[in-house]
């Protein structure tokens, strides 16, 4: 894996050199810079198509927001076939903590399942669950338990 | 004075507690010496007789309503002052026993006096210090009939103070109930700390009481779910070392782990058998979970349910012979049990709202469970056969219960809301009588997860 992200990364530095050649008002020298986030990169991920979609409460079904969002997410891997992502799924705390393991990763797998039916090669993506331990949204109300229900695709 | 003296017969625990002393492991704090129990007979008595009287009239949930009134008095300075307040708070906490000071009478108490004062029992004793080592003379006495019911020495090295102290607790409570006790024993729990979005979670350990608590790991990778073998020796744990969630075992006597089976899926949701030679446990698939029982001996392991729901946080019966495990097979999650080989599962509750994390209990009486229903967590019991389900305490969050080794009480963690900014969010591990009184938060810091061990050996 971590030659990968080296090899995602060392292509996006590329990039965005290209870029910054054609950019006049260059004047560091840091081949980092760039105007925005690094083709393939998370960033880009999130910037590109959204890095997660959201479910309801003990629920695992894909709302026509969410498989909007991995249609971008699916076209998205396609345009960068050597980017290999994981999905973790989460829950909110009004589940037990073993529960929410399984459903977690029943929301991964929800994700998973969704992008490998629209072409992605199921040996690019791999699945966790954090059940309700890695909360996105701190709090305890239906805002951020919304937040937290949700299967998050992460560049690996 | 009555003085139909008794004599006193060291009692089984306090030789088999002697007996496994010697083979403690690191965990119990590096001692090198053991624990040693020798009988005291009663002032004027002559060896060799008869059982010692029990004070088994007196049963649990009598003394539940009417908390046995049990004069304690200060063994003396120190470390002596200590081990007088680590039973004192043993039996207290119980809720079963009443403690009252006083002074320190010498050899054989004023019974009329504690008679007036209502006591039902009376210790009485003395520390010596040896150095390195400590001698703790013990003995119980019981008020009304003015006779020793205990007599018992005990040297062990100076460092195992508290565990002389809690032994002591576990044999008045055992002369006085007519049960085992549950003092001499441990918590397993996850520590945690950091931000709520992130926290830091180390495996960690403590006397049951809270004291003495160390961490087990070092917080590097998500660690959840311990659980502790039926001998005491080796915890089954949920970590997410290389990121990949897995049970593994960590020997408590070496620290070293290892994982427990090669699953595909996420393992989690671990038990030991009773007899100790397999771990139940659940194996995400797809979109669900199965449970798997793994043979120690050969790591073979042998599917128990295939529903394509989640079937997870699976218990064994304290006879080995069935299964209660929580599942969403049935639409949303309820708790069922079946049998130990797997096969048909039959719901047991019924109540309003999603069940989980079921344990069976030690005594086989009694199932605990979270529910969840409304937004808000309980924590309840039930029959095995989903009966006389029974609701203990309720909070924001309330769960993964967990019983001592006598059954009458459970460890459990509550967590309070983290309101709208999670500012408000606090986890921690308490205990609750199994009648649903004398809630107390144990002094674990910030905490989840507990595990009670089996009494210490």
């Amino acid at each position: 894996m971590k030659l990968k992200l080296f090899g995602a990364v060392g292509m996006a530095l590329l990039l965005a050199a290209c870029s910054d050649h054609a950019n006049k008002n260059v004047n560091t020298g840091a081949a980092t810079q760039q105007v925005g986030p690094a083709p393939g990169s998370e960033a880009d991920l999130v910037a590109t198509a959204g890095d997660r979609v959201l479910f309801a409460f003990d629920k695992s079904g894909l709302s026509d927001d969410a498989k909007a969002t991995l249609d971008k997410q699916a076209a998205w891997l396609a345009k960068y076939p050597q980017v290999h992502v994981q999905i973790a799924g989460n829950c909110d705390d009004r589940g037990t903590e073993e529960y929410n393991i399984a459903l977690g990763e029943r929301r991964a797998n929800a994700a998973h399942d969704y992008l490998v039916a629209k072409g992605v090669d199921a040996s690019r993506l791999t699945t966790i669950s954090y059940g309700k331990d890695r909360p996105t949204a701190p709090g305890d109300d239906e805002s951020a338990w919304s937040q937290n229900r949700n299967a998050i695709t992460a560049v690996q | 004075m009555t003085s139909s003296v008794k004599p006193l017969i060291p009692d089984d625990d306090a030789a088999r507690l002697a007996a496994a002393f010697g083979r403690r492991g690191f965990m119990a704090g590096g001692v090198a010496g053991g624990l040693a129990a020798t009988p005291l007979f009663a002032p004027g008595h002559a060896h060799a007789q008869a059982a010692a009287p029990g004070a088994e009239e007196i049963t649990v949930d009598q003394a539940r309503t009417a908390p046995i009134p049990i004069v304690l008095p200060s063994l003396g300075t120190g470390v002596a002052q200590q081990i007088t307040d680590v039973i004192s708070a043993d039996l207290g906490n119980s809720g079963l026993f009443r403690p009252i000071s006083a002074t320190m009478p010498q050899g054989t108490p004023d019974f009329p006096t504690f008679k007036a004062m209502g006591a039902r029992a009376v210790m009485t004793g003395r520390v010596m210090d040896q150095g390195s080592s400590l001698r703790v003379e013990f003995r119980l006495w019981d008020v009304p009939t003015g006779t020793q019911i205990q007599g018992t020495a005990y040297t062990a090295a100076a460092q195992d103070w508290r565990r002389i102290a809690h032994i002591i607790a576990d044999v008045i409570y055992g002369r006085l109930l007519g049960e085992q006790g549950y003092f001499n024993s441990r918590i397993a729990y996850i520590a945690r700390s950091g931000p709520r979005s992130h926290q830091v979670t180390r495996l960690a350990i403590m006397d049951q009481d809270g004291a003495d608590s160390r961490y087990l790991t070092n917080g590097q990778w998500l660690t959840l779910m311990p659980r502790f073998n039926p001998s005491n020796s080796e915890l089954a744990f949920l970590s997410y070392a290389n990121y990949r969630p897995r049970v593994y075992l960590f020997n408590l006597s070496t620290g070293q782990q290892r994982i427990l089976g090669d699953f595909s899926g996420i393992s989690f949701a671990p038990r030991f058998s009773p007899d100790g030679s397999s771990v139940v446990l659940s194996v995400t698939r797809g979109g669900g979970s199965d449970i798997y029982v793994v043979d120690l001996a050969t790591m073979a392991r042998r599917q128990l349910t295939a529903s394509g729901a989640i079937d997870t946080s699976p218990s064994f019966s304290p006879d080995g012979s069935q299964i209660v495990f929580n599942s969403d097979r049935g639409g949303a999650p309820q708790l069922y049990i079946m049998s130990a080989s797997g096969g048909d599962a039959k719901r047991i509750s019924y109540g309003h709202g999603n069940y989980g994390s079921p344990v069976w209990s030690p005594r086989g009486d009694l199932i605990a469970f979270a529910r969840i229903a409304n937004g808000s967590f309980s924590l309840g019991v039930m029959a095995p056969d989903g009966t006389g389900e029974r609701i203990l305490t309720e909070g924001f969050t309330v769960e993964s219960p967990s019983f001592c080794p006598n059954g009458r009480v459970l460890a459990f963690c509550r967590q309070s809301s983290g309101g709208s900014n999670g500012a408000g969010f606090a986890t921690g591990i308490s205990t609750i009588d199994i009648t649903g009184f004398h809630e107390r938060a144990l002094p674990a810091g910030s905490a989840s997860d507990p595990a009670w061990s089996p009494l210490n050996k």
